[in-house]
């Protein structure tokens, strides 16, 4: 706020509440002796008004709000620069609501933080919990069903870039993951990537149509360049983050162009850290969540 | 002012208004309004204390955004049944008004019907109305200081009784009571508690007939519903005048006198301090306390009751009334329309309700590159008071089928979501948005449904 509209809010609202209370007292005295009926002069379609007094507790009502103004104005911040003698902000009642509702769940949030996950997939409090938080923060990418969609993995199967296992979810929600697969068109050269794709599909069990020379020409790069990070058997790496190519589940799509693309160009998916955005509390229960998604109690059908 | 010769001597715009006494009274019109505010009070302070199945029959949750009604639970979603409501009040006291005038204000309305409450107790404490005046003139003593306290607690004591029993309704009621005896109300409990006493104390004891000439809306437009043919309190001026003193047993017409005795009894027990001679006013409330004073007098004078009376402008004008004139059937029809919409909105209201929001994360998903998938969120509410066995249902075009799970239970008050995977065959053909509609199904509630829409990528594409 410059200096400018400092004074002009500063200046206004003064004018404006003295002026008010100026016409107040100012016409406190308008009024003839007795009450008569005698009229205002105001005729409305032939409705008349009377000109009678008004109640004194209605003129204290005026004094009152002025009253009030004035304190609010010394209280609170409303004149310009002046920020008021509480120090009131609107983003301190925020962060003042946001502490008392922390500080109201943070018993709870660390009693399930210490709680092994395991434990938590008995517990449908702790589960849903974890998957209010899961719908707010992971939902965008992974889907609200956690099927994931395409470039983010699906958390439905038991499928995992990084490892399965509790200790391994935890760790990637709280620090996150790079997986980096690099761009081989100027390696490879474009037949190159064609075969290697081809092959690679086939992996899958995809029929990919390309001939036999091809498919053999693809299978030699694939050794050369493939295998220190997927694996001799092309099963992947959960240390690397480098996917199970044998098992038809496919991040980028299993397309002949898109795995082109996906070898030609490479691919950058990333998992941000959640550590300093949810506390290791709330990571713990989507860890719990996520694990459970794999992991079902067995259900009495109902 | 300029029509004044000389300067007009001024003062204070605004007065203190003149504490109003009313005098004590006997008549039919009070003896209906005992009964009626007898019934009201036993409504009002009895209801909260009811219970069916362990819950209090009438609660207002506010908190939990649910009101309890006699075994139905009403959810924010039914907000326009209390429009309704709201509606069929506003018409009928309109109608109400066309026919009888302001007779909601006189016998029924809450200010009113306080105010006469601690009339009464003004009475019991400081005495019939010249006592009270009187009593008002004196310097404090110890015996006014007695009448007055004694005065104040029994008003705080009814403020609070009345400002328990309305919390009551929003606060479970036992509850409260329990709280209060043993020190445990919540901050917001003691805060409405003290609000609605000091609100009853200060407006049936100060303020009284201030609130319906300065503050109530509906006082001051209900005029508008009046016509010739409504029913008001009125003197008939062609009996009472020339109005005038006399001894009971002269011969007052060969006096050249009306019946009139010009006694001021009728205004003295007016409770908002007006002449009812003086004709119709906007401050009459309807209540007939001049007609009841009034009565009496006629009664010991020997003249026949009725001076002043329930009667129309167009009776005093010796013209017949018009009981069923266009206004109030017009009136009477929009309530009764108003009624049926209630009553039949109140039978289609469903116990079941359903919202499906589609995913907007992930718009669909390709699996195999034949199949797409779209995922829904179905929110259920179930507002009945027991869990419900619900089946899932699609009702879509050929090949397209729910994925997930199709049952679920959702127990009785509670809102369920269920994540629901819907797949169809990828067919380029198709148009790329189609409409799909989920219905639940279950065995004993009617069946509640929702429409959204399932996206397929486009032909052009390049999911090949």
């Amino acid at each position: 706020m410059s200096t400018f509209w400092h004074w002009w809010i500063v200046l206004l609202t003064i004018a404006c509440l003295a002026l008010v209370t100026w016409i107040l007292f100012a016409t406190r005295h308008a009024q003839r002796k007795d009450i008569t009926e005698e009229t205002t002069g105001h005729d409305h379609d032939g409705i008349e008004e009377y000109d009678n007094p008004l109640p004194h507790w209605w003129f204290l009502l005026f004094v009152i709000t002025l009253v009030f103004t004035a304190g609010y104005l010394i209280l609170y911040p409303g004149m310009g620069y002046w920020a008021g003698v509480f120090g009131w902000t609107s983003t301190g009642e925020l962060e003042r609501t946001q502490l008392k509702h922390e500080r109201r769940y943070a018993p709870e949030f660390a009693r399930y933080g210490a709680t092994p996950v395991e434990e938590l997939l008995s517990n449908p409090r702790a589960l849903k919990m974890g998957q209010r938080i899961y719908l707010n923060n992971c939902a965008v990418c992974h889907g609200t069903d956690a099927g994931g969609s395409f470039g983010f993995p699906s958390l439905l199967d038991d499928n995992w870039l990084y490892g399965g296992t509790p200790e391994a979810i935890k760790t990637t929600l709280l620090y996150g993951r790079r997986g980096a697969m690099p761009a081989w068109e100027a390696i490879l050269g474009e037949q190159g990537v064609r075969q290697v794709a081809s092959y690679t599909r086939e992996l899958s069990g995809i029929d990919s149509g390309a001939s036999p020379t091809d498919l053999a020409a693809g299978k030699t790069i694939f050794q050369n360049n493939c295998t220190v990070c997927h694996g001799a058997d092309g099963k992947g790496n959960l240390t690397l983050g480098a996917p199970n190519l044998t098992n038809n589940i496919w991040l980028y799509g299993s397309t002949q162009a898109r795995v082109e693309y996906t070898i030609r160009r490479g691919r950058n998916g990333v998992m941000p850290p959640w550590k300093d955005i949810l506390g290791e509390d709330k990571v713990h229960l989507v860890t719990a969540y996520v694990y459970s998604l794999t992991h079902k109690e067995p259900q009495p059908e109902g | 002012m300029n029509k004044h010769d000389t300067e007009p001597e001024l003062i204070d715009l605004y007065q203190k208004p003149e504490k109003i006494h009313p005098r004590s009274f006997q008549g039919r019109y009070r003896n209906l309004r005992l009964i009626g505010g007898t019934l009201l009070f036993t409504l009002f302070f009895a209801t909260c204390w009811i219970n069916i199945d362990g819950r209090q029959a009438v609660l207002f949750d506010l908190p939990s955004r649910q009101f309890h009604i006699f075994g139905t639970t009403f959810w924010p979603q039914d907000l326009v049944l209390l429009c309704w409501l709201l509606i069929i009040c506003a018409f009928g006291l309109f109608t109400l008004t066309a026919f009888a005038g302001r007779i909601w204000c006189g016998y029924a309305c809450p200010q009113s019907v306080f105010s006469w409450v601690f009339i009464w107790v003004e009475r019991i404490t400081e005495g019939e109305r010249h006592q009270r005046m009187r009593l008002d003139r004196q310097p404090m003593s110890r015996a006014k200081l007695l009448r007055k306290t004694t005065k104040h607690l029994l008003w705080l004591g009814i403020a609070f009784l009345t400002a328990l029993t309305f919390v009551g309704y929003f606060i479970p009621v036992r509850q409260l009571v329990t709280d209060i005896v043993t020190l445990n109300v919540t901050p917001w409990g003691i805060f409405w508690l003290g609000f609605f006493t000091l609100a009853t104390y200060g407006n049936a004891g100060y303020l009284r007939e201030q609130v319906c000439i300065y503050m109530c809306p509906y006082a001051r437009f209900q005029s508008v519903m009046f016509d010739n043919d409504t029913l008001v309190v009125a003197y008939d001026d062609r009996r009472g005048e020339p109005r005038g003193k006399r001894r009971k047993d002269s011969d007052h017409p060969a006096e050249g006198l009306g019946d009139c005795i010009d006694c001021s009894i009728c205004v003295q027990v007016c409770p908002t301090g007006i002449d009812i001679r003086n004709g119709l006013q906007y401050q009459c409330i309807g209540c007939a306390a001049c007609i009841d004073a009034c009565d009496t007098v006629m009664n010991k004078m020997g003249y026949a009751p009725g001076l002043v009376r329930y009667t129309t402008a167009s009776e005093l004008q010796q013209q017949k009334t018009r009981w069923l004139r266009p206004r109030l059937l017009g009136y009477c029809a929009a309530l009764l329309v108003m009624i049926v919409v209630l009553i039949i909105s109140l039978n289609q209201r469903a116990a079941l309700e359903l919202e499906v929001l589609r995913d907007r994360n992930v718009l669909f998903r390709v699996i195999d590159n034949d199949q797409v998938e779209n995922v829904f969120v179905l929110k259920i509410v179930n507002k009945d008071h027991q869990p419900h066995y619900l089946q899932i249902q699609l009702t879509a075009p050929d090949g397209m089928t729910i994925a997930s799970k199709t049952s679920i239970v959702v127990e009785s008050g509670s809102v369920a979501q269920e994540v629901v995977r819907v797949t169809a065959p990828f067919d380029k053909d198709i148009p790329i948005s189609q409409p799909v509609r989920f219905s639940l199904i279950s065995s004993q509630l009617p069946p509640a449904s929702a429409e959204s829409r399932f996206v397929m990528p486009s032909g052009n594409s390049s999911y090949e």
